[in-house]
Formats: C-alpha cells, sequence, structure tokens
C-alpha cells in the first residue's frame, strides 16, 4: 500500500535509496545535496540498510569509490551538486566509457562565479556530454520516482551506462510537499538484484577495466558506447511502463501539458514547469491555445519525438536555465532547434536564458514568454532569438 | 558482453569491441594481436646466428621463443618492431629496416 507522507526533495530521495539498499555509497557534502547524504547516514546508523557508506575527501574522490564499487560488482551511487559535479568531471567520463551502471543524485545549483548556492542547471548541462543519461524531476515526486527506477535503466543489459538524478537545488531539494510513497517490498522487487555478468571480485573471471586503446581502438570504443545511448529511450519507456504499474504514475520521455491543440509551447526542464502549467491554465482560462513539453529525458536527447510534439506549433520558446555562451542561447534550445530543424519544422523559435543562480520564475513571467510569443506569430517574426528572461535591463 | 579478444585488431569494427574495453578472463595479452602496431619487423638471418641468446632477454614483449637451448623464429603477432635485439646481436644475425 502506498503512503502518504511530507517530504523534501532530498528526504525522498534518501527513502527511495533507503529502500533500494544500494551496495556502496560514497560521499562527500556539499549544498544543496548534502542532505541526501546526510540522511542516508542515519539509516545506516539505525541499520535500516546493509550500505556500505564512505565519507570521503572530496567529490573527485567520492566519483572514484562509487566506480571502483561498481566496477567490483557493487551497486553504487552518489550524491552532488555544482562545483561538487565539476570536480567529479574526469570520473564522470571514466563512469560512462566503462560502461559502468552506477547512480547520481544530482540536486542542481549554480556553477561559480560568482559563487552562488540556489538553483540552475549549469552544473548538469556542462556535463551533458560526459555519457551519462540524464534525467529531471519538476517536483518531489518526480524526483522519489526518478529515483527509485533509476538502477533499472542504468543496470538493463541493452544499456549499462550511468544515471543521473537530477532536481532543482531548494526549490524541490529543500521545499516540503505531499508526496507518496511506495512500500519498501514495493520498490526492493522493482528494482531486483543486481547481478553483473563480469565484476572485479569475481574470482572465477578476472577482468581488466578501463585498458589504455590507442587510436586505432578509440573511435570504434566511442561508437560502441554510443550504442548503449541509442537503447535508452525504449529502456525508459519499458521501465515507466512497469513502474506505472506499482504506483499509477505515468512517466514518458517527456511530458505534454496542454499541447493537444497548443499554437504556442514553451520547452524547460525542472521546477519552473509548475509553475509555467499555471500561468497556462490562466491563459487557457482565457481561450488561449498554450501548452508546455516538460523535458524528463535529457541525455539521450530525444529529439525526433520533441519534433512530432512540436510539429503543429505556430511558436516555441525553449527556456535554458544555464548559459552555454554561444551567443545564441542555452544547450536545450540548442537541441530543440536542432531537432526543429531536421523535422523540417516551420516554427518560430526562441531562446531563453532564465532562472539563473536562484532567479525566482514567477507566473506571471511565463505569461509573459507567452505574450511574446504571440506577437511573434502575429508579426510572423522570431526577431532576437536569444533572450533573458526577467533580467534587469 | 563480447568478450572474444583474439577479435581485437586494426580491422575490428566497433561491433567487435567489448562493451567498456573491458576484458574479461586472465592470461589474455597472448591472445591479442598487438604486433600490428609496428610498420617494420626485425629479420632474423640463422646462418649468422651463434644462439649466444643475448638478443632473447631485452626482448620487452618476449617476442623470441627459446627451445632446447636455441631460439627460433620472432613471433610476429607480439612483436611491435622495437629493434632492441638488433642492437643485442653482436654477430648481425638480426636486421631491421631503419636499425643500424
Amino acid at each position: 500500500m502506498a503512503k502518504r507522507d511530507r517530504l523534501s526533495g532530498n528526504e525522498a530521495v534518501a527513502i527511495a535509496l533507503r529502500q533500494i539498499n544500494p551496495d556502496v555509497f560514497p560521499a562527500f557534502p556539499i549544498t544543496p545535496s548534502t542532505e541526501i547524504p546526510q540522511y542516508f547516514a542515519s539509516f545506516v546508523a539505525n541499520g535500516q540498510v546493509d550500505t556500505e557508506f564512505i565519507p570521503v575527501e572530496s567529490e573527485h574522490s567520492s566519483m572514484s569509490a562509487a566506480i571502483g564499487a561498481s566496477a567490483a560488482g557493487a551497486r553504487s551511487l552518489t550524491a552532488t551538486s555544482s562545483c561538487g559535479l565539476a570536480y567529479m568531471w574526469e570520473e564522470l567520463y571514466i563512469a560512462a566509457s566503462n560502461r559502468l551502471p552506477l547512480a547520481l543524485a544530482l540536486v542542481n545549483r549554480a556553477l561559480s562565479g560568482p559563487i552562488n548556492i540556489n538553483c540552475d542547471h549549469s552544473d548538469s548541462m556542462g556535463a551533458r556530454d560526459a555519457g551519462w543519461i540524464q534525467i529531471y524531476a519538476e517536483n518531489n515526486q518526480e524526483a522519489y520516482d526518478n529515483m527509485v527506477q533509476a538502477y533499472r535503466i542504468s543496470e538493463h543489459k541493452d544499456v549499462r551506462l550511468p544515471i543521473m538524478i537530477c532536481q532543482d537545488g531548494f526549490i524541490t531539494s529543500h521545499a516540503v510537499e505531499n508526496i507518496e510513497l511506495l512500500d519498501d517490498e514495493e520498490v526492493k522487487n522493482f528494482v531486483g538484484e543486481y547481478n553483473p555478468e563480469n565484476y572485479l571480485l569475481n574470482p572465477e573471471c578476472p577482468m581488466a577495466v578501463g585498458p589504455y586503446s590507442i587510436t586505432d581502438y578509440y573511435m570504434e570504443a566511442k561508437r560502441n558506447q554510443a550504442e548503449g545511448m541509442s537503447n535508452v529511450s525504449r529502456v525508459v519507456l519499458d521501465v515507466a511502463k512497469e513502474f506505472e504499474g506499482i504506483s499509477g504514475r505515468k512517466y514518458g520521455l517527456f511530458e505534454e501539458y496542454c499541447m493537444e491543440d497548443a499554437e504556442r509551447a514553451v520547452v524547460m526542464i525542472g521546477s519552473a514547469a509548475g509553475t509555467t502549467k499555471d500561468a497556462i491554465d490562466r491563459l487557457r482560462a482565457q481561450g488561449e491555445k498554450v501548452g508546455l513539453i516538460k523535458i524528463r529525458l535529457f541525455r539521450p536527447f530525444p529529439a525526433e519525438e520533441i519534433a512530432e510534439a512540436l510539429k503543429n506549433v505556430k511558436a516555441v520558446a525553449i527556456m535554458d536555465r544555464a548559459e552555454s555562451y554561444t551567443n545564441h542561447g542555452g544547450p536545450l534550445g540548442a537541441d530543440v532547434m536542432a531537432a526543429m530543424f531536421r523535422a523540417r519544422s516551420q516554427a518560430l523559435a526562441v531562446n531563453y536564458v532564465y532562472g539563473l543562480g536562484g532567479r525566482d520564475v514567477r507566473v506571471e513571467d511565463m505569461e509573459s514568454v507567452f505574450e511574446d510569443l504571440k506577437k511573434i506569430v502575429k508579426d510572423n517574426d522570431a526577431g532576437e532569438t536569444y533572450r533573458y528572461l526577467g533580467i534587469r535591463e | 558482453m563480447a568478450t572474444d579478444i583474439t577479435k581485437l585488431g586494426v580491422k575490428a569494427t566497433w561491433k567487435d569491441l567489448t562493451e567498456g574495453m573491458i576484458i574479461a578472463g586472465a592470461g589474455t595479452s597472448k591472445d591479442f594481436n598487438t604486433g600490428e602496431w609496428s610498420t617494420e619487423k626485425p629479420e632474423f638471418i640463422e646462418e649468422k646466428c651463434k644462439q649466444c641468446l643475448l638478443c632473447v632477454p631485452v626482448c620487452p614483449d618476449s617476442c623470441i621463443p627459446v627451445k632446447d637451448m636455441k631460439r627460433g623464429a620472432f613471433d610476429y603477432g607480439h612483436c611491435k618492431g622495437c629493434g632492441i635485439c638488433v642492437k643485442a646481436c653482436p654477430f648481425g644475425a638480426i636486421t631491421m629496416e631503419g636499425v643500424k
């Protein structure tokens, strides 16, 4: 039986991890993700899990230890934010290229500088090319549900890639919401045991991990790695379907909100999607045909499916909670526009940078975006395609 | 997971590589044809060889097999053409392009 509770996003993820009972959890604290290992350490101390919890001296070490544990045959993970993720940079690529299925509970926070502890997506967006699966949450319930589904995706034999379960720093990580938890037993059965085919601690078959690849092999190795990524979308949908069976909650690669007859749409990631839904509800009440696509799976990027979902819109605003310093917009803007271009979309598209360093995004802000789109449709001209939302000019 | 190391070589397609380049199994280096990395190979001129065996221990890849106290033909499947054996031979019984 599902249980209702009031939890912060960090607490919800920590409870999912208690229910999963992973083998190894090395961690180093950094705001706003600190609570995840903190709550988890209390579960270890109380004997509620039999996880090997390793307090390490840095994020470079926490990811290294998670990688070592995974290669050894354990189900491992760590948690971090912002500069902590930046300090794991090298290891992120090692985990993915060695095809090690491990998890990272990422609580999105701005990268310095100026130094700032609040939410934006600059940390995980910078890591988008590291070969990790990236899944994002709008609220605490989604953060919990995504964590429960994480290992089923990451460890799938056709995938075997590390997975980043992302949620917005403070906005979801520290805000307390009503959420529905699954029974411990249900989660245990859903996630199952981890039985890797090859692992370092297997005395029957010694193994080499991470061997040197000269020029003759490197490119083939990367192509081989990409093959795992090409199976992710299918596995994400399969796992989501099974998860719906135990939870009643439906997940896809992205969520479409009021998109059926939408003429103007917003594409975004994370908690501000909830704000955008409120703006849409207000505008829909006035008869305006507006909708939202909220990205759940960002890596790999479901380009064809998003282009298909946007095929009838006249104008679209793609919202980036990270700068990319291309002078053209952010990473989501680039991916969505490329998808639309390949699908020969005729829609007018603009890209906003918003919410950096925890800047509030209000319902009125999102209403103003739809208002901008209205003008774009009327003028049949996108105008400046690289914009900032909520900036003091 | 594909683990057949004998398929590894410069002609191997990406599908033949192991997942994550992981090698499962022990003592597999002898199955791996690293000899194809080199462009030049040493030549063994048997009639000049006095079987002093000075070439054998200097080979970094153990490519000079010895049987009954006599060296045999080079193992070109693992020789990377470093030319050290050419330098070690006092009798000119090993030659290689580019090595004097």
